[in-house]
Order: C-alpha cells, then sequence, then structure tokens
C-alpha cells in the first residue's frame, strides 16, 4: 500500500538533514508502529508524506497504491487515500466542523470523480459515526477544534478518519495526552476501520496503545532512519529496557 | 473663519457645481450648512484626517466615470420579508418601492417639500454636533446639497427592516443622499442598506435613539468596481439603548466610511462592524469615532480587511471617554489579513480616556494566511483554493457574529464566500 524507499529530506530553509534515508514498506490490511526517541524524525516521515510544506526531498521516492506521493499536492494525496491523524490537530476559528468535513468528504469525492455525498447523507453518516467516538452534536457544531480539550481533539481526528475512509491512515502520536477511556475510543474508532485493504502506520511512544491497536510490524527510528524492525515483541521490549539497548546495540 | 486657501478654490469649485434645494422645513439647516462647508473647506490630501486617503476623487467638482456592473444573481437581502425604498443613482424609484406605509414607523421622503416636519429637529443636527473635535466636511456638504432621502420614525416595531437599495444605472452619476432616522422609546428598527449607488456617492445618516430604542443596521455596499463612495453615519443614543451597525464592502475603488457615535445616555450598547474583501484597485477606509459620555456604556469596533493584489485597507478608530463616563466598556480590534505583499493595511487606533474607572482595550494587527491551518484543510482533501477562502471567511467571522439576525449573518456570509469563489487567483 504504502512504499518508501531510501527517502532523504532536508529542512527547506535550513540545512538540517532530518530523514537520512527511510526505507519502509506497509502492506494493505497490516497495521506498522513507528516508536522513536523525540526528534528522530517521526513527524517528519508523517508530514512529508502528506504533503507540508518547509521541507525539501533530497532523495529517495514514497508511492501511495503505486502512485507517486511526492510528486502530488496535499490535497491530492488525500483523495488518492492517505490520511495524517495530527500529533497537535490545528485550530481554525470561524469554520464549523461540520463544514469543514462536508467539505472535505465532498473535494475527495468530486476529484476522484464520485458524485457528491447529499447533505442528508452526509448528516445522517456524521451523526452516527460521531455516537461511536462519544462526540456530541455541540462539538461537531462549534468551529474545527477551536475549545477542543486534547482528547477531544484526537477523536475528532479519528472521526475525520472515518468519514473520509482512506486506503492508508497515519496516526501521529495519537495516544499523547489521553486518559485510558479517550484511549479506549480512539482504539475502538481506529479497530473499526481495519480492513483488508487498508494500511495503518501508528507512531507511538507507548505500548499503551499497542495494547488496543495491535500491531503486525514495530519499527524503531532514530536520528533521521529505521534502525530495527521486528514483531510486536520489540514494542513490549522497549517498554521494557527504552531505546538505549537497541540504540547502543546498531551504534 | 473662513477655510484655508489651499481648501477655498476646490471647495468652491464643488459649491458652485452644486444646487441649493430651496423652500420647507429643511430650508435653515441647507444654508447654515453651506456656511459651515464653505468655513471648513472640503477636505485636502494634507489634513491628518486624510492621511492615508486621497480625497480628490471625492471632493472635486468633476466625477469619475465609473462602469455600471450588471449580474443576474438574487439582489442582495432578496429572499427576505422586507420594505424596499429604491433609489437609482440617487433618484427615488417609486415604482420599484414598496407602499412605505407600514405599521410601527413612518415614512416620508427629504425631497416632499414639506414646511413643517419632525425631522427638522434632527436634520444637520447630528451631523453638525459631529463636527467636534474633527471636522468632516464632507458630511456638511452632503446636508446642504443632499436631494433626497428617507425620514423614518420609530414608534413601535415593525414586523419587518426597512431596505434601501441603491441602484447604478448611469456612468457619470453623482448621487447625494441624507437619511434622518428617529427611533422612539422601546421601538426596533432593523435598516438595511445594499447596493453601489452612483458613480460617486455620498450619503449621510443620521440616527437618533431614544432611551431604550434599538436600531440594527446592516448594509452592503455593492460590487461596481469602479464606484467612490464617502459616507457618515452620526448616531446619538439615549440610556439603554442599542444601536448596532455592520458594512460589507466588497470592491470599489474608494471608500470612505465615517461613524460618529454619542453615547449620551446610561447602559447603552454601540457596535459597530465591518468586514471588507478588496482585490486590486481597491481602497478602502473606515474611520471610526465613539464618544462615551455616559455611565456604564459598551461600545465595540470590531473591523476586518481582506486585501490582495495591491488593494489598500484603512482603519481610523477612536474611543473618547469623557469624565464622567465611568465603567465604560470599550473594545477596539482592526485587523487585516493580506493575501500578497503587494498589498496594506495602515491603522491608526485611538484611545483618549479622562474617567478613571473604565475597560478599554484595542488591538490591531496585519497578518497572512496560517500556513499550518492550511495544510490541516489541504491534508483533508481541500483544495487549495476552497481551503484559503474557507480561511478568510473564517478571519471574517469575528465582525459578521456581531450582527444580531441569523439570518442576515448567514447572508453576508454567502455573499462573501460568492466573492472569493470568483475573486481566486488560481
Ligand atoms: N520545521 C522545522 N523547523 C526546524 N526543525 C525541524 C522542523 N521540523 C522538524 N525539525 C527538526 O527535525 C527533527 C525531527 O523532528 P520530528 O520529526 O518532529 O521528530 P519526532 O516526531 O520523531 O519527535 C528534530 O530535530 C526537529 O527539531
Ligand atoms: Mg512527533
Amino acid at each position: 500500500m504504502l512504499e518508501i524507499k531510501n527517502l532523504q529530506v532536508k529542512l527547506e530553509e535550513e540545512d538540517k538533514q532530518i530523514l537520512k534515508g527511510v526505507d519502509l514498506t506497509v502492506e494493505a490490511g497490516k497495521v506498522h508502529a513507528i516508536m522513536g526517541p523525540n526528534g528522530s524524525g517521526k513527524s517528519t516521515l508523517s508530514y512529508v508524506l502528506s504533503g507540508k510544506g518547509g521541507y525539501e526531498v533530497t532523495g529517495g521516492e514514497a508511492t501511495l497504491a503505486g502512485e507517486d506521493l511526492l510528486d502530488m499536492e496535499a490535497e491530492e494525496r488525500a483523495a488518492a487515500g492517505l490520511f495524517l491523524a495530527f500529533q497537535y490537530p490545528v485550530e481554525i476559528p470561524g469554520v464549523g466542523n461540520m463544514t469543514f468535513l462536508r467539505t472535505a468528504v465532498n473535494s475527495q469525492r468530486k476529484a476522484r470523480g464520485e458524485e457528491e455525498m447529499s447533505a442528508a447523507d452526509f448528516l445522517k453518516l456524521v451523526r452516527a459515526k460521531a455516537k461511536d467516538l462519544k462526540i456530541d452534536a455541540d462539538m461537531l457544531k462549534r468551529p474545527v477544534n477551536v475549545g477542543f480539550s486534547g482528547g477531544e481533539k484526537k477523536r475528532n481526528e479519528i472521526l475525520q478518519m472515518a468519514m473520509l475512509e482512506p486506503k492508508m491512515c497515519i496516526l501521529d502520536e495519537t495516544d499523547s495526552g489521553l486518559d485510558v477511556d479517550a484511549m479506549k475510543l480512539v482504539a475502538d474508532g481506529v479497530n473499526a476501520l481495519r480492513d483488508e485493504g487498508r494500511g495503518f502506520l501508528v507512531i507511538t511512544h507507548y505500548q499503551r496503545l499497542l495494547d488496543h491497536i495491535k500491531p503486525d510490524v514495530v519499527h524503531i527510528m532514530a536520528a533521521g532512519r529505521i534502525v530495527k524492525t521486528g514483531g510486536p515483541e520489540l514494542a513490549l521490549e522497549v517498554e521494557k529496557n527504552g531505546y538505549s539497548d537497541i540504540l547502543a546495540e546498531i551504534a | 473663519m473662513a477655510a484655508p486657501q489651499v481648501k477655498q478654490g476646490p471647495t468652491q469649485a464643488r459649491v458652485d457645481a452644486l444646487e441649493l434645494p430651496t423652500g420647507g422645513w429643511s430650508t435653515p439647516a441647507r444654508q447654515d450648512a453651506l456656511a459651515r462647508v464653505q468655513a471648513m473647506g472640503l477636505p485636502h490630501a494634507r489634513d491628518e484626517y486624510w492621511k492615508y486617503t486621497k480625497p480628490a476623487s471625492l471632493v472635486d467638482a468633476a466625477v469619475i466615470l465609473a462602469a455600471v456592473y450588471s449580474t443576474d444573481e438574487t439582489p442582495m437581502f432578496g429572499d427576505m420579508d422586507r420594505l424596499k425604498v429604491v433609489f437609482v443613482d440617487g433618484v427615488f424609484d417609486a415604482d420599484a418601492s414598496d407602499d412605505l406605509a407600514l405599521e410601527g414607523i413612518s415614512i416620508d421622503r427629504l425631497a416632499d417639500v414639506k414646511d413643517i416636519h419632525w425631522a427638522k429637529d434632527l436634520y444637520g443636527v447630528l451631523e453638525a454636533r459631529g463636527q467636534d473635535p474633527v471636522e468632516r466636511p464632507l458630511a456638511t456638504l452632503n446636508t446642504a446639497f443632499a436631494t433626497d432621502g428617507v425620514l423614518i420614525h420609530v414608534t413601535g416595531t415593525p414586523s419587518k427592516p426597512v431596505n434601501l437599495i441603491y441602484r447604478h444605472d448611469s456612468e457619470t452619476s453623482d448621487a447625494m443622499l441624507h437619511h434622518v432616522i428617529k427611533v422612539d422609546s422601546g421601538a426596533v428598527l432593523t435598516l438595511l442598506e445594499n447596493g453601489p449607488a452612483a458613480a460617486r456617492f455620498n450619503k449621510c445618516l443620521e440616527a437618533d435613539i431614544a432611551d431604550g430604542g434599538t436600531l440594527h443596521h446592516v448594509r452592503t455596499q455593492g460590487r461596481d468596481h469602479e464606484r467612490r463612495a464617502a459616507t457618515h453615519i452620526f448616531a446619538r443614543l439615549g440610556a439603554q439603548s442599542t444601536f448596532k451597525s455592520f458594512t460589507l464592502t466588497v470592491n470599489g475603488v474608494m471608500t470612505r466610511n465615517e461613524c460618529v457615535i454619542e453615547l449620551t445616555g446610561d447602559d447603552a450598547f454601540a457596535h459597530v462592524a465591518g468586514a471588507c474583501m478588496g482585490d486590486g484597485d481597491f481602497h478602502h477606509d473606515d474611520t471610526i469615532f465613539v464618544t462615551h459620555d455616559a455611565v456604564n456604556c459598551e461600545s465595540r469596533q470590531v473591523f476586518k480587511k481582506v486585501l490582495r493584489n495591491g488593494a489598500t485597507g484603512v482603519f481610523q478608530g477612536k474611543i473618547l471617554v469623557k469624565p464622567d463616563a465611568q465603567k465604560t466598556d470599550g473594545y477596539q480590534i482592526s485587523q487585516s489579513l493580506l493575501l500578497d505583499e503587494d498589498s496594506q493595511f495602515l491603522a491608526k487606533p485611538e484611545l483618549e480616556i479622562y474617567a478613571d474607572d473604565v475597560a478599554c482595550s484595542h488591538g490591531s494587527t496585519s497578518g497572512a494566511i496560517d500556513d499550518d491551518a492550511l495544510f490541516y484543510l489541504q491534508s483533508r482533501g481541500i483544495p487549495h483554493s476552497i481551503a484559503q477562502d474557507l480561511l478568510v471567511l473564517s478571519f471574517i467571522a469575528e465582525a459578521v457574529d456581531e450582527i444580531e439576525a441569523e439570518a442576515l449573518r448567514e447572508e453576508i456570509l454567502s455573499r462573501s464566500e460568492a466573492w472569493l469563489s470568483r475573486h481566486r487567483n488560481d
């Protein structure tokens, strides 16, 4: 589904190399997790894949279902089926959450040459999905993420993901700032979307989330590279011993 | 006192090109205004109050041509039940207007010459009071020479808004209208205004709101690209009265909207807000002066300007708190969203406070589109241009939210959205 080969990225404004050759393949139907110390480049990888400005790709490639991602605008990548649940969801005063969601759903449909969803169908769908995530009508009416608690913002990300039904979901520290109940809601939301045709890349620091969203493959990222790949047991090892053993082992 | 030398020639030339309407109750006020404007002289580029806006095209005797813009869209406020009063190039159009009779108000026209009228006590009176401490000669010129306007006495709560519609049909029209609104104690009126009015429009609105009266005012200034306008609102507020005014301006090469508000009774509210969106040859000036002269009044000024392709926005806003106006709550914000580096926003926010127990704040900012917000929207599949429009609407929302009625807020937002979708760079 998502294929990343030797991806190298530097900051556009500075001479600072952040990704130093990332190789990663996420197959359809699989959940891959990325763990790694702060500053290792996990968020950068998720931003570069989804088309955020400010970065320069200096080498390598990334494809989604065979399509070259790096050549597309951010909105084209989304329409092609890529979704990023932000580590820090952005507040947008004055734009209603509903307007935002409907515009997003219909923009993607339009880009794919599909018919737009009617207002009634949309409302029905959004209400059902919001209910699963315990997002109330008031949160849907409010401006995007404005005045939302940390947990509400993260649930709102999962609501967007559920509405957009992407092929490839990247979750960047979706568990940070969540209490146990909220984490369970978010994990249930993600698990409900698990499907043979869909890939997941879950960035996290904690085994906690991976107890709920069981990964098939776990990668460790450090200093801009994937330094180790293994099964679910790798996450348990990190949980127990931290990163130092792993980093020492490859040094 | 005679006008400064540099102003005498242009002022006389303008006055000579106009004809003073004669006869009826307004004659003394007009003659007085003529003397006053000749003594002041019309605005000049070197006037401090016109530092950011060149007055020449609003002052000169000759009118600059303005092409007529036509569209087959639903007229502004077209879906609402309203009493329409139509002026075409400043001339009343009886056929296009509704019957002016409506329960709770009386509407007369300035051009109907009568010897006695209630408006005699107000016409030019609020305008004259508004000349201190800053002169506003274009309003005085208007008091002298206005050819028509409406005189609305609000005695109750009419069932629908009054909508003044200004059509522009002639490339050379130079219109001057003067309205007087008198809101009685406990009475409530919503006044709507829309349309470009003329190639050049000079409009004056005097509103006297008695204790406990309410005036809601929502106006849009029309899309004709080349039009010019100088407008003045003079409002006096009695105790526990409310005045809310919102203006949407899109297009227009030159617009100067002055609003002079005097809070003279305790516990009154005055909210003035505006949103403008300019693309290219666009100069928009909001000049606001709010005087607190009573206890426990609240005033708000909320102005948002969206500027691109070399458009210019100006904001001069002042809150003056007199010595006895304790417990004043004054708020002022003016912000611009610059969509490129060619556009500019010039702001002069001022506070002048002589009372000690007051809460006044003001702020002015100039910024660009927030890249993080833009990326967030795009990452959900929303195309760049639509994402930018959403962020622009989000920017003006704080001003639009000052409008009381939801239907009017929605009308303003949907018109703004339509304008934006026609003015995309890509
Ligand atoms: N826009 C940016 N400007 C400056 N430094 C950046 C920027 N984006 C990322 N970095 C730097 O790149 C490195 C990787 O950051 P990030 O991708 O956020 O790591 P992680 O998500 O793994 O904590 C850090 O050193 C960070 O400071
Ligand atoms: Mg991160």
